[in-house]
Order: structure tokens, then C-alpha cells, then sequence
């Protein structure tokens, strides 16, 4: 389909009167298994075909998407007479050089080659070790996999294919006493490689168990609390509680929030730094290209506690008079590309968890997420297990936390970072009506003074 | 479709192929202004087959090449779950209305003014307030054809209008903000600016709450963020199946508050969570779900139905590209008797919650809701004092809405899929940074 489509697409945006035109055409391809109980309750296969325009004339945006691709023309010049209604500006798009180029797949990772029957044989291992589990009252496996060929072409002559890749998990038990119902889970991911899903054994093995656990666990006084996060509900803490802050499109148009985020702002200590990008590879928020034909890059957005940096679009970098950072990002053909955040993390300090933990009278060891929110200012991220913290020592586990805090306060709160990162790949983000989006976070443990944590 | 229907027809003994389709205009405005115009259109083919007594799926969005789709649906079989169910013949379908061609005829500048005096009428009140503001109209298409007979077909049009505002302080962010939809045109802004203006007011000063138990009234949106989502799982037919929902075994039991009464209703004409028939072509219909607080029923799709014994509640429902899984339509809880203002007279110190952020996080299954207040109020001696901010509030609906302190004299629609009125529990934890 490539030299038609290319051939197409150029005829599409000849001769049109627009500060800017994009074409993106994607095709995708996905499989989804899922087991409720023992049974194999959904085994699907999904193909689809579509594409959008988006049109920029005087600072006002037209945007066509459709999954019939004749007619092309006629689209673009919808899209472009919606943006002249719209356009009563100056349109800001920062200058980015057009790129040609085919960024082939790397070798050997083509997660919808592998027939179902070996994807299915793996989680029904999996799942025999959920059942052989006592006190189990269900399990609910959800697998998906996707691998889809994005073109995007502009009207400043940029052409660039992509393929992108995507596998993610779920395996959740759900565990039951009486009217008690009780749930632990596994959640991971991969930008392509299936290796991941094999050797889960023993942590499906502890999941089942942990659920059952939860069953006789005490319930947690809510207050504030010093907590030690595990690196991956960290990931889960610098994503909603600093990450979608950085995001500019929430930010670039309002004076009082460019304030608030003027760069140079103290947020944390000096050990603190939080890093976004695309750039970093092999994670499932990486990338070469973003939405807008821009490359990725690396951005500290917190370096030495400090506030130096954050996401754009290049419409969002012109109007802040910074440099666009690869960061605009559409879910799929249907949506325009908004800013999102990509492989998001706290690098390593010097604090062991021995350390850590060492100091604390009396606290709580997070581990594990089920989900996280944020409203920019205030934020929640809920923890997949909690053990109370005694004198030093990590003792007996608690049901299931949900943690708060005020982004304003909460990062000078952290006043240790361990050296241990890792990368939290599992689940996906959403903004808008645009989830979930594949991208990654992490972080080393770290200890966090008092910390809202909500219970009864 | 036919198409489609005769090859299936010949590689199974089953076979139903699903048609959607739909072109939607959003209008959009950001920081008090327009900001972009678009039109989305979408079609999407779905085939579910049986084949040797199992279940096989696929969809596609490429129409032109039936035979892969056929042949994908035959590859999934091979694995797929074993069918306990038949595909309906030709049904009777009730009179429900949920098409209104005057949303078509709309004109986008029309839709524009229309945001433009929503934002404006609401920044009158407060201009600094930074407003996001979006205005859609919708055109759908639903077909259904089976191997039976059965078949379905209907057009349904959507109006919705919805804004968002921020106010910042120094550091402090206050967001207020309402939507409301419909499948008819909306041109009345009143109700919608009167409930952005009220945030405001009552959140003009902020106020600090302690950390015990405390009576929390729950504004109708502040029911849908803490409740809806464990309800709905509750009285999912598939977690009943299973004997995941806390619920399993309980019908006929009274678990809650005796005037407490919750139902699921897709034939009400021109809302936009009503049809004639789900997305299996069973019939729409009221289904109750606990009637005075006692669990009457659940929701059920054509194989969760014949899996617990029971009907299928018309519950079916295809998320973009999959299989029918049961969901509630709109749910309806039924309203009491008392006025907010008499809950809130009430309280010698409390708090009125009107959105959770994060409540949906936790253990939901299990009925757990724990959130942070995103807008909420604190209510001193009677009256409401200010906002609260760094709150907590934690509960579990099995626990919460057994005895309550009343119920709302007055409902009113939230996001399309509940109408509720207040609820006034006696005590729930309160944890806020002091």
C-alpha cells in the first residue's frame, strides 16, 4: 500500500492555503485473549484501518479523521476550511527540519506472529497456579498485543514511517470470605518482545496468595504517615504527581499556571531528579519520532530538586519560547496529538532500603499499584500492598491503601532515594478521552514524610 | 453485511455480524476561546460466530475484505469459550425514542455561539476564571443480522455540552466545572451555569476538617465519583457468575438502607444511554436492582444469562471492537425527601462531597471507595463554611449505604448514565491534613 498512499498523500496536500498541514494513516493489527475463572472467556482478533487530517491557520486547528481513505483531498480541504472558521490569531508552531525516512522494526519482535496456541498454553500454566491457590474465588487474565505501521506526512515536506509495538498484561485474583472480597495483581508490559511474559510463576504464584492474605488483614487507620514507596509505585508517584504537571498544553495559556511553573522553582531536595523521554530506548514509551514529526528527546524536567524543563508540542514550545521535546502523542488515528508524557522516572541516589527503612518508628511500606490520578495539585496513587512499618522493621500487611498528597509539598517531602531503579512497564495512562496510552515509569524506592493515607 | 452473514453462515452453524457507525463534530475551546473544529467518522464490523459449540470474534474496520474477517473469526474458535447460548430470532422491540434529526441540522457557528455563551455567562460571574469548553453533536448507526432471523436497526443522535474552569490562588487550584447530554439539542444554559456558579460560591473560602468520623453528604455528582463504580460491578452479571461481586448468592437479601431503590433503565425517550435493543438484539427494558434495599436483580447478557439460569437482562454491550460483555445502561436511584438544605442544617461539623479523585482505584470490587476530595465542602453547625482541600474520605458501599441519614428530595442527570439524588450517610472516615 506504501507507494500509493505516498503518492496519495502528496497529492492531497499540493496547492492547499494552510499555516500547516499533517496526514497521519494508520494500520493496526491486535489480538486480545482473556480468561475469567478457568474458563477462556474472550479470544479476539482486531484489524483496522484509518487515518486523520489536522489543519493549523491562524492559531486555530480543523481536525478530520475517518477510516475510509478516498477522497483524501476533499478531507484535507474540510480540514483546512474548519481551521479558517476557527483561526483569528497568529498560529505559533515551532520550526522543526522535515524528516524522510522509513524507521524500520528492530528484528524479532513481532508479537502477533506468535500463534495463539503458545500465548494461550503460557497463561493456562499461569492460571493453574492462581487455582491451585486455597480460598481463590476467581481470576481474571487479560492479554492484549498490537503492532501497527503509522505514516505521517506534513505539508513542510516531512514523510516517516513507523511501526510500533505494544504488548501488555493483567493477572488478577480475586480472593472471597464470606461477603469480603479481596483482589492482588500483576501488571506488565513490553514495547514488542514477548520474553516478559515467560518465568511469571512465582510472582503469579505470590499474587494468588497475597490476595488470600488480604482476606485476614487488618484495616488501616487513615492519617499522615512517613512511607517508603517501592520503585514501582514510585513510578506510579512521579507520573501523576509530577508528570502530567509538566505536561506545557495544561500550562501555556494560562498566566497564573506559568507562574506557579516558572522554571528555576524549587520543588524537592538536591537528590531529587525526574526525567521524561522517548529518547531512552527499548521501553514501551519510547519512540523515534512523536505525532508531529518531531524527534525524541531526553528531558530533565526536575534536576537537583529544581524545576528545568518540561513536555511539548511544537505548538506548546513556540508560545513558551522553549524547544519543542518530541512529546505530542495521539492514541490513534481517531485523536489529535495531544501532549503526553513517555518513560517517566526518578533517577537513583545513595540510600540503601536497609537505610531507609532503618529509621522509622512507626510507618508504611508501599509496594505495587492499582491506579493513580491527579487533578495537577492534588493527586492520589493507590497501593497494591501495604505492610505497617515498625521500629526499623517491615511487619504485617495491611489491606489495600490509597495515598494523597499536594504535588506543591509532597516532592520536598521525600527525603530519601534509594539506589535501586526500576521500570514499571504494566498498565497505560489516559488524558481526555485519549487511554490508554502505552508509556512506562519508575523509580528507586524512596522515603516520604508525611504522606496522607487514607483508611478507616 | 449480508455479505458478510452468507460466508460466516458456511464456515459455522452460527453466526451474527454488528454494524456501527457514527460521524461526530466536536467543537472545542480552550482558555476562553475556540479553538478547534473537527469531524470524526468512524465505522467499525464486528462478526461473532459458532463453530462446533465455540465462540469465535473479530473485527475489522476495512469492509472491503469480508473474507479475512470471516476467516480471523474461524481462527479464534478453534479456542474460543463454549457457547451456552442461542442468537435471538426476530424480536418485538419497545417504543423507545433516541433519534432527533434537529441535532443533525445543527450549524457549527450555532454550536460555537452556543459555547461562547456558556463560558461567557460563567466568567461574568467570575472572570478570572480560565475556561475549557466543548460542544459535540453525534450521528450513529447500529445494525445487527444473525443466522436466526434476528435483526436490528437504528439511528440514534447526541448533543452534549460541557465545561471546565480553573481558578488558581498562589499555589491552590480550584476546579469546577458541568456537563450535560441528551439526544435531542440542548439550547437551555441555565441549569448548567447555576451549578458552576454554586461550586464557586461555596468554595470561596477554604476551611480545615478534622481527621474522625464524620456525616459526609454526597451531592449527586459526589455519588456517581464514589459509588457508581462499585455498583456497577456489584450488579454485573458476569462478576454474579463468578462469585466475584460481594453480591453472588445475596437476591433477595436486604443489604441496604430500606428506602434506598436502584434501578437500570434503557428505554427512557432521548437519553442518551437509552436504545431499543443492546448490541445482541435483545430488547432494552427497567431492569430493578435493589428494590427498598433489598437486591432484586442483576444484569445479564445472552452468556452470562444462561450461565447463572437466568434472562439476559438486554445488558449486552460491545465496547469499540469486542465481544458483548453485560453493563449497566443508565442507572436510577429513586429520590426521598429531603431538601440538601435540611441535610446540611443537620451537621455540626461534616462535609459535602462533590468530587473524588482516585476513589475508583482501590478495591472496588470488593465495595471500597477511598478518595481524595477533589471539591468538597466542610459544613459547620449547620451550614457550609468553605472548601476543604487535602481530604480524604474512605468507605465501603456495603457498609456505607446500609443505614443512611436520608435521601434527596431532588435527582438530577450526571454524565448521561445516572440520575441520583444526594445521599446523607451518618458517619464515614475523614482523614485531611490538618
Amino acid at each position: 500500500m506504501t507507494e500509493r498512499m505516498r503518492h496519495q498523500i502528496s497529492q492531497a496536500l499540493k496547492k492547499q492555503l494552510a499555516d500547516y498541514i499533517e496526514i497521519r494513516i494508520e494500520e493496526r493489527e491486535a489480538s486480545r485473549i482473556q480468561y475469567r475463572g478457568r474458563e477462556l472467556e474472550e479470544v479476539g482478533r482486531n484489524t483496522s484501518l484509518g487515518g486523520n487530517v489536522r489543519a493549523l491557520i491562524n492559531g486555530g486547528w480543523g481536525f478530520v479523521s475517518f477510516n475510509e481513505l478516498d477522497g483524501l483531498r476533499e478531507k484535507v480541504e474540510l480540514a483546512v476550511r474548519q481551521a479558517r472558521l476557527v483561526g483569528k490569531e497568529v498560529s505559533s508552531f515551532a520550526p522543526v527540519a522535515p524528516v524522510v525516512e522509513v524507521v524500520e522494526p528492530e528484528a524479532g519482535k513481532h508479537p502477533t506472529t506468535i500463534p495463539l496456541t503458545q500465548k494461550k498454553s503460557l497463561l493456562d500454566e499461569y492460571n493453574e497456579i492462581i487455582w491451585s491457590t486455597p480460598k481463590v474465588q476467581t481470576s481474571v487474565i487479560s492479554y492484549g498485543d498490537a503492532a501497527k505501521k503509522v505514516i505521517f506526512a506534513n505539508s513542510e515536506g516531512s514523510y516517516i514511517e513507523q511501526t510500533k509495538m505494544d504488548i501488555s498484561t493483567r493477572i488478577a485474583v480475586v480472593a472471597r470470605e464470606n461477603g469480603d472480597v479481596q483482589q492482588a495483581s500483576l501488571s506488565l508490559g513490553s514495547n514488542g518482545d514477548f520474553g516478559f511474559m515467560q518465568g511469571l510463576h512465582q510472582q503469579v504464584k505470590e499474587a494468588a496468595q497475597r490476595a488470600v492474605a488480604l482476606l485476614s488483614a487488618p484495616h488501616f487507620k487513615g492519617g499522615e504517615y512517613t512511607i517508603v514507596l517501592d520503585p514501582i509505585l514510585a513510578g506510579v508517584f512521579t507520573h501523576e504527581a509530577f508528570g502530567h504537571l509538566s505536561e506545557s498544553d495544561f500550562v501555556y495559556e494560562n498566566d497564573r499556571l506559568k507562574e506557579i511553573m516558572v522554571l528555576g522553582r524549587r520543588f524537592g531536595g538536591e537528590h531529587l531528579n525526574i526525567v521524561d523521554g522517548a529518547a531512552i530506548p527499548g521501553l514501551r514509551g519510547s519512540y523515534k519520532y512523536d505525532d508531529e514529526g518531531v524527534t525524541s528527546t531526553k528531558t530533565y524536567l526536575i534536576r537537583e530538586g529544581v524545576l528545568v524543563g518540561r513536555l511539548h508540542s511544537r505548538e506548546t514550545a513556540t508560545k513558551m519560547g522553549e524547544m519543542p521535546t518530541g512529546n505530542a502523542r495521539a492514541l490513534d488515528y481517531r485523536h489529535p496529538p495531544i501532549v503526553r508524557m513517555t518513560n517517566t522516572f526518578i533517577e537513583p541516589g545513595s540510600v540503601s532500603f536497609e537505610e531507609m527503612v532503618g529509621d522509622i518508628k512507626e510507618g508504611v511500606y508501599v509496594k505495587n499499584w492499582y491506579g493513580g490520578m491527579t487533578s495537577m495539585e492534588m493527586f492520589t496513587f493507590s497501593a497494591g500492598e501495604a505492610y505497617m512499618i515498625r521500629n526499623g522493621k517491615i511487619e504485617e500487611l495491611l489491606r489495600p491503601v490509597v495515598l494523597s498528597g499536594n504535588v506543591f509539598v509532597t516532592l520536598e517531602n521525600i527525603d530519601a532515594i534509594g539506589n535501586d531503579l526500576e521500570m514499571n512497564q504494566g498498565g497505560g495512562c489516559g488524558k481526555g478521552a485519549q487511554s490508554p496510552l502505552p508509556v512506562s515509569n519508575g523509580s528507586p524506592h524512596i522515603r516520604m514524610r508525611k504522606c496522607l493515607v487514607g483508611g478507616r | 453485511m449480508e455479505k458478510v452473514l452468507e460466508l460466516a453462515k458456511k464456515a459455522a452453524e452460527e453466526a451474527e455480524v454488528f454494524l456501527v457507525s457514527s460521524q461526530e463534530t466536536p467543537v472545542g475551546f480552550e482558555a476562553n476561546r475556540l479553538k478547534r473544529l473537527e469531524t470524526r467518522e468512524s465505522i467499525s464490523l464486528s462478526l461473532r460466530i459458532i463453530k462446533e459449540g465455540r465462540v469465535g470474534f473479530a473485527a475489522t474496520t476495512k469492509l472491503s475484505d469480508p473474507k479475512a474477517l470471516v476467516q480471523m473469526a474461524v481462527e479464534t474458535a478453534q479456542f474460543g469459550v463454549e457457547a451456552r447460548f442461542a442468537l435471538p430470532s426476530r424480536q418485538e422491540y419497545p417504543q423507545v425514542e433516541v433519534y432527533d434529526p434537529e441535532v443533525e441540522s445543527i450549524h457549527v457557528e450555532d454550536m460555537v455561539e452556543l459555547g461562547n455563551s456558556l463560558m461567557a455567562k460563567v466568567r461574568d460571574h467570575t472572570p478570572e476564571l480560565v475556561c475549557e469548553a466543548g460542544v459535540t453533536k453525534n450521528r450513529g448507526r447500529v445494525r445487527i443480522l444473525n443466522s436466526r432471523g434476528g435483526e436490528a436497526n437504528y439511528n440514534k443522535s447526541f448533543f452534549a455540552i460541557g465545561i471546565e474552569g480553573t481558578l488558581i490562588r498562589d499555589t491552590d487550584m480550584l476546579f469546577v466545572g458541568e456537563m450535560d447530554s441528551s439526544c435531542r439539542p440542548i439550547t437551555d444554559l441555565t441549569a448548567l451555569t447555576g451549578t458552576v456558579t454554586q461550586q464557586i460560591e461555596r468554595a470561596r473560602n477554604t476551611a480545615s476538617i478534622s481527621s474522625a468520623e464524620l456525616p459526609v453528604v454526597f451531592t449527586p455528582h459526589g455519588v456517581l465519583s464514589a459509588f457508581l463504580a462499585p455498583l456497577a460491578l456489584a450488579f454485573n452479571g458476569k462478576m454474579v457468575v463468578q462469585g466475584a461481586s460481594p453480591l453472588a448468592g445475596s437476591q433477595g437479601k436486604q443489604l441496604f438502607d430500606t428506602r434506598l431503590s436502584l434501578w437500570d433503565d434503557a428505554t427512557i425517550d432521548y437519553r442518551p444511554a437509552s436504545r431499543l435493543c443492546d448490541d445482541e438484539g435483545m430488547p432494552s427494558q427497567k431492569t430493578a436492582l435493589i428494590e427498598k434495599g433489598m437486591v432484586a436483580n442483576f444484569l445479564y447478557d445472552l452468556q452470562t444469562a444462561a450461565l447463572a439460569g437466568a434472562r439476559s437482562t438486554g445488558s449486552g454491550n460491545r465496547a469499540r471492537g469486542s465481544m458483548p460483555s453485560p453493563s449497566v445502561s443508565a442507572l436510577i436511584i429513586e429520590e426521598g425527601d429531603t431538601p440538601f438544605e435540611e441535610m446540611v442544617r443537620d451537621i455540626k461539623e461534616g462535609l459535602v462531597v462533590e468530587q473524588l479523585i482516585g476513589a475508583e482505584q482501590g478495591n472496588v470490587l470488593g465495595g471500597e471507595f477511598s478518595g481524595n476530595v477533589l471539591l468538597g465542602y466542610k459544613v459547620e453547625r449547620g451550614e457550609i463554611v468553605g472548601r476543604v482541600k487535602d481530604t480524604m474520605v474512605s468507605g465501603n458501599i456495603y457498609n456505607a449505604l446500609k443505614e443512611l441519614t436520608a435521601i434527596g428530595n431532588e435527582a438530577k442527570w450526571i454524565g448521561g448514565i445516572l440520575r441520583t439524588p444526594a445521599i446523607y450517610c451518618p458517619r464515614l472516615a475523614v482523614a485531611s491534613k490538618g
